[in-house]
Order: structure tokens, then C-alpha cells, then sequence
């Protein structure tokens, strides 16, 4: 599956949960594919996939934005990052990458689909063992960016295709301020 | 005549907003009851009587088609309409949930009006 393709899946996944849930529109930034780790900072939603092909899905976006999102999806004010905007925050990334998964399922075959981990944090880097280039594709929302990426690879021939949570084989590492 | 409810889904945001489109899509309401999970759900059927089930399916302890195998297993609920709601789109997980009995699938994400048409003629 090329990096195109899951451009598109993603895309067309984001538009759909955001106009259907949120009632508003993103506008789509450049996607990228990178391969090293991310530091970053903010909320960072993590999803398993398994299968013949297997890897990570990420929603990653600020503080602000968590809140934001939030917001639009529940249809309240959240003044602070706390467990309904965590929770608000891996659903979306749970309809997000699991509308593109079953884009990616035409090509790729059936994948299982964990659930949710959501990390809330300043200054860490998350790694997805086994699994090093990401496409990622940033979504502007008022002015703000907010990133879904993904990072898939074929599983070794013969190995069997476990669970989305046994993928899920990502470690989050705390770095020096 | 009220209807009673059970949501159950692993997002306590996703159990609020059904309960917002069940309002908006007009239901005539009795009491809500939720579930995090398909133990949690079970258990919630022991202690009250409901009329209709709203599940997810990718749920952690018990998922939904867990779930819905023990709702249509038992004497006194299996006649309750289960109509799953969920992100899995695979016609595989369709087939899985029809065949277990489920009255209805909707994918995430859903408007009123996707949930309003699964209820009419089961309520």
C-alpha cells in the first residue's frame, strides 16, 4: 500500500468522523512520511492493528486541541485535559483509524484493531517496535494542527497474525526537559 | 410507552452522545443504563429490564459479539433488540453480528437520523 493510499484513506476517514460528529470541516495540511521516533508534547491516542499486516495508528495533537475536539464532540466547555477529554480524544482516533483500517483492509486483508491508549504528557517520544516509517497526516481545525499517522508493515511469512493487542507493542519514553 | 436502554460501550463520551441522539431521534426515553464492556452489560440485565441494547463491538473483558451470543442465549432477553454500533465496517463482522442475532449495525460515525431509521419498527 503506498504512502498515497493511506494518505487518502486517513483523509477521507478524518473528513467523515469530523463533518458527522463534530459538524465542522477540516482543512487538510501536508503529509509526510518520517522515520525516526517523534518527540512531541500534548495528547497522543494509540491504536494496534493486526493482521497479515500489522503496526500502530496515532492521533496526535495539542492540549488545546484535545480540549477543543472535546468540545465540539460533546458538546460542552473543557477548561483542563482530564479524563472525559482523554476518553473523547481515543474515540475519535478509535472512528478516525478504524474507518481508514477498513479502506486499508480492501488492499491488505483483514486487520483486528485494539483498543485505545491515551497519553497525556510534555516532552516524550513514542515507538512503535518493529514498525519505523510513519505517514502522517496533519489536519488544520481553526488555525490549529492536529496529526493521524500510521505506520504498517508486512508480518513475516509463517508467523501467526496474533491480536491488535499484541501489535500494540508501543513504548512511550520520557525525555529530559 | 417509555423505553428503558442499554448502552454499552467502552467510551463514556460515545454512551453520552447516543444518549443526545436518542433524544434527537425522538424515542420516548425511560431510564438509561450503561455498560463499559460486555461483563459490565450482563450484569447490568440482571438488576434491570430493558427494551432495546445499543453495543459496541471492539470492547475490552467482553466484546460485543460476546455479548450479544449471551444476550440471545438467555430466556429473558433474547427477544430484546440489539442493534450494534460500532467502527467495524468489515462485511465479516456484519454477517458475524446478523447471524448472532443482532437486529440492526450501525457504523461510527452516525447521525439521528442513521439511528432513528435502525429503531423504526423495533420500538
Amino acid at each position: 500500500m503506498t504512502h498515497e493510499m493511506k494518505v487518502a484513506a486517513i483523509r477521507g476517514a478524518a473528513h467523515n468522523v469530523f463533518e458527522t460528529m463534530l459538524g465542522t470541516k477540516l482543512q487538510d495540511g501536508v503529509p509526510r512520511q518520517v522515520d525516526s521516533p517523534m518527540r512531541t508534547e500534548g495528547v497522543v491516542a494509540l491504536i494496534g492493528l493486526a493482521g497479515d499486516w500489522a503496526g500502530t495508528g496515532a492521533f496526535r495533537c495539542s492540549a488545546e486541541m484535545a480540549r477543543k475536539v472535546s468540545g465540539l464532540f460533546l458538546m460542552q466547555e473543557f477548561t483542563a485535559v482530564d479524563e472525559e477529554v482523554l476518553d473523547a480524544v481515543g474515540e475519535l482516533a478509535n472512528m478516525v483509524l478504524g474507518n481508514a483500517k477498513t479502506v486499508f483492509e480492501e488492499t491488505l486483508g483483514p486487520m483486528g484493531l485494539s483498543i485505545p491508549t491515551v497519553i497525556y504528557g510534555r516532552n516524550f517520544t513514542t515507538r512503535s517496535v518493529g514498525h519505523n516509517e510513519w505517514t502522517v497526516v496533519p489536519f488544520e481545525l481553526d488555525g490549529e494542527v492536529f496529526e493521524i499517522q500510521i505506520s504498517l508493515a508486512q508480518r513475516q511469512h509463517g508467523r501467526s497474525a496474533g491480536s491488535a493487542q499484541q501489535a500494540h507493542v508501543s513504548s512511550v519514553s520520557a525525555m529530559e526537559p | 410507552m417509555a423505553l428503558d436502554v442499554l448502552i454499552v460501550d467502552d467510551s463514556a463520551a460515545i454512551r453520552k452522545i447516543l444518549q443526545r441522539v436518542l433524544i434527537q431521534a425522538e424515542v420516548p426515553l425511560g431510564k438509561v443504563h450503561e455498560a463499559g464492556d460486555g461483563l459490565e452489560a450482563l450484569a447490568a440485565l440482571k438488576l434491570h429490564t430493558v427494551g432495546l441494547i445499543l453495543s459496541d463491538i471492539n470492547m475490552p473483558n467482553m466484546d460485543g459479539l460476546q455479548f450479544l451470543s449471551a444476550v440471545k442465549a438467555q430466556l429473558a432477553t433474547k427477544n430484546v433488540p440489539v442493534i450494534m454500533i460500532t467502527t467495524e465496517g468489515s462485511s465479516t463482522k456484519v454477517m458475524e453480528a446478523v447471524s448472532l442475532g443482532a437486529a440492526g449495525y450501525v457504523r461510527k460515525p452516525f447521525t439521528a437520523e442513521q439511528i432513528k431509521e435502525k429503531l423504526t419498527g423495533l420500538i
